[in-house]
């Protein structure tokens, strides 16, 4: 498909020629308050001249431009970074205007490599890997020049190299809130939920009278605040994981139980009609054509559940805990103004919940190859 | 009369209504199971004799039953929406709409920024290659298990009342908006795409007149979704603000003082909210693919 955005930057060197004008405005410019002006701070001239001569050398060799983006963005965003020690808090006109420069110059970079098409397959895919790499780097690199260089409070959002710090440093008790959160409460809740919505599925699919009335209740069940009955299960089971595991199964159930109904329904008159000529009986046409036919289905509400397990776990946490897990470590954590922990946590979390949801694609990948999502 | 029943049941609203009739069986059984070591340990303490229809009479009409009986519930909901002043901060009303408030504002909100989102990423490959993957892993963050966080930084900041709690819901409904309106803009069919190429259109008009009219009844089914989601977003964003008022607020309150009624009224509250907006925007759904000339499924 072509693309007008893309065409016009890469066709118009527009961003290294405004990235180039912004590195040398900013020599002009001062760098703070105390540290008086950019040519005085050897870092930040470093900064210009990387993302000058990075500029001019789209401009001259345009093929190379990729190789020059890349090194020249990069190594601005480098000097900025190690300028922040000197600059803290107090970053003038001339930093953010290399700030901005050195983003002009990675979304220049950006551009360029989803312009590219290449021929094999391999590469494709190391482009296709490459952009949003790109993108998720430069989120992180800004949110730390912005943080720091404007001197945010650490109480309001910490930079990422100190939730690394914080995290590094603090292995023992994320792990131990893993431990607790995710091995026993999500893991356990997830099986039941998923395993109990499954068979109940199956069992309803026997009589078309319950599946009728199923779908739809069972639909806006799926829609319903569920996450609210962690209070009740926390009165039932109890403070430690048993109480977090059942508003997990709680809420995997229904999406489960709806989606596999809907799934065992999904395979093709024709197909049945064949099964029935072959004589086959009701566990043979279920176990060799309807599950898995039913496979997409199922796998939709697996994924859907990967994260709603994480998040019914979590929050289930605030409503009492025994003191691990990772809900009670950020509800504590907040209380006591130490937000790097508590976005330590969350990376654990993030982390924790794409894993999960990759795994469960990588299997869907595995045993629905024969999908028409999967056969391009 | 036979007939009409037949019919009813060969449809849906038979099945439905039977099977709410047996989720409502089985949770007056469950209730009176799980009420009542407690109702026996109260007969036991005070000496009386009981009968089983004393026990089971007794179980449905506790305090603080371990499980209430439905029809608690209907009389606490009813106690606390008719006949509670609506400015009462004990009225039903008056937490939903506390709740509701929240909800619509960051739907709206997040609704928006969702078409945004997906015109964007649409019309530009580098923000779909790059951007696209990132909206998917930003809902593997756990931002309900955080909402109770960005209040209270948002709070530290000055920023409190609706907004905060309206942003966790924004953040929340604008995931399915992207993604349903992407698939959407993208659905029209490649030979229309190629007529109005042939007419020469212009990139505005392809989105005026052919994708974005192909895109609605994506919209509308991400939108069901979303206003669901944002309603989550609401009521855990009420959870740490000190219990003031909300639907998120009372669950929390009951659960500090026990009260299971309290708790089980702001659920069912929560629920009914849920379905009627579900169903206005089902409702506005099919007005607007009627009005569009669509057909009737």
């Amino acid at each position: 498909m072509r693309d007008l955005v893309t065409d016009f930057i890469v066709n118009h060197p527009l961003l290294p020629i405004l990235a180039g004008l912004a590195a040398l405005m900013a020599l002009m410019l001062s760098a703070s308050g105390e540290a008086g002006l950019v040519i005085a701070v050897p870092r930040l001239v470093l900064a210009a001249l990387a993302l000058a001569g990075g500029a001019a050398f789209c401009l001259w060799r345009s093929e190379w431009a990729i190789l020059a983006s890349a090194a020249s963005a990069h190594l601005t965003a480098w000097f900025l970074i190690e300028s922040l020690a000197q600059l803290a808090g107090a970053a003038g006109a001339g930093f953010w205007a290399l700030t901005i420069g050195a983003w002009l110059m990675a979304w220049y970079l950006a551009e360029r490599l989803s312009a590219l098409e290449p021929a094999s397959a391999g590469a494709r895919r190391i482009v296709n890997i490459a952009v949003p790499v790109l993108f998720g780097v430069w989120l992180l690199v800004l949110w730390e020049l912005i943080v720091r260089g404007a001197g945010v409070p650490w109480v309001l959002l910490p930079p990422p190299s100190q939730v690394g710090v914080r995290f590094a440093a603090s292995l023992d008790i994320l792990a131990a809130d893993f431990r607790q959160t995710f091995m026993k409460a999500v893991l356990i809740g997830y099986a039941l939920g998923c395993g109990a919505g499954f068979v109940v599925a199956v069992l309803v699919d026997r009589t078309p009278f319950l599946r009728r009335g199923l779908l739809p209740v069972g639909n806006m069940v799926s829609a319903l605040p569920i996450i609210g009955v962690a209070p009740i299960m926390v009165m039932w089971f109890g403070f430690d994981w048993p109480s977090k595991a059942a508003v997990v199964v709680i809420m995997t159930f229904f999406p489960m139980l709806v989606n596999t109904v809907a799934g065992l329904a999904a395979a093709g008159k024709m197909e049945r009609d064949l099964m029935h000529t072959y004589a086959a009986g009701y566990w043979q046409s279920l176990i060799k054509l309807r599950l898995p036919a039913a496979l997409p289905f199922i796998f939709n509400a697996l994924k859907i559940n990967s994260t709603l397990a994480l998040i019914g776990a979590i929050v289930a946490e605030f409503f009492g805990t025994p003191i691990v897990g990772m809900g009670f470590r950020i509800s504590t954590e907040v209380g006591r103004m130490n937000i790097d922990m508590v976005w330590a946590e969350i990376a654990v979390a993030a982390l924790a919940g794409s894993l999960f949801y990759g795994l469960v694609s990588v299997i869907e990948r595995a045993l629905t190859f024969w999908h028409p999502s999967y056969r391009s | 009369m036979s007939k009409t029943l037949a019919r009813l049941f060969a449809g849906k609203t038979g099945p439905v209504l039977f099977v709410i009739a047996a989720i409502i069986a089985i949770w007056y059984v469950a209730a009176i199971l799980m009420n009542t070591p407690w109702q026996r340990d109260v007969f036991a303490r005070a000496g009386t004799d009981y009968s089983t229809s004393m026990l089971i009479a007794a179980t449905l009409a506790q305090e603080r039953p371990v499980l209430p009986a439905p029809h608690q519930v209907a009389v606490e909901i009813w106690k606390t929406t008719a006949l509670k002043k609506i400015t009462s901060k004990r009225s039903l009303v008056f937490h939903s709409w506390v709740t509701l408030s929240s909800t619509l504002l960051g739907f709206l909100i997040g609704t928006a920024l969702g078409i945004a989102l997906a015109v964007a990423i649409v019309h530009s490959r580098t923000l779909d290659r790059s951007l696209m993957p990132w909206i998917i892993t930003s809902q593997t963050i756990p931002i309900l298990a955080i909402a109770p966080m960005i209040i209270v930084v948002l709070n530290a900041i000055g920023i409190s009342g609706l907004l905060p709690k309206a942003f966790i819901s924004t953040y929340l409904s604008f995931f399915p908006v992207t993604v349903g309106m992407v698939k959407g803009l993208r659905s029209p069919d490649p030979m229309n795409l190629d007529l109005l190429r042939t007419y020469s259109a212009s990139r505005a008009q392809i989105f005026w007149k052919l994708r974005w009219p192909s895109s609605v009844p994506f919209l509308f089914a991400s939108m069901k979704v979303a206003v669901a989601i944002s309603l989550v977003g609401a009521i855990v964003g009420e959870l740490p603000t000190g219990a003031v008022a909300g639907l998120g607020a009372r669950l929390l309150a009951g659960s500090y003082y026990g009260q299971t009624i309290q708790i089980w009224s702001a659920l069912i509250a929560a629920a009914i909210i849920a379905a009627s907006l579900v169903t206005l925007v089902g409702i506005a759904n099919t007005i607007v693919l009627k009005r569009m000339g669509g057909q009737p499924s």
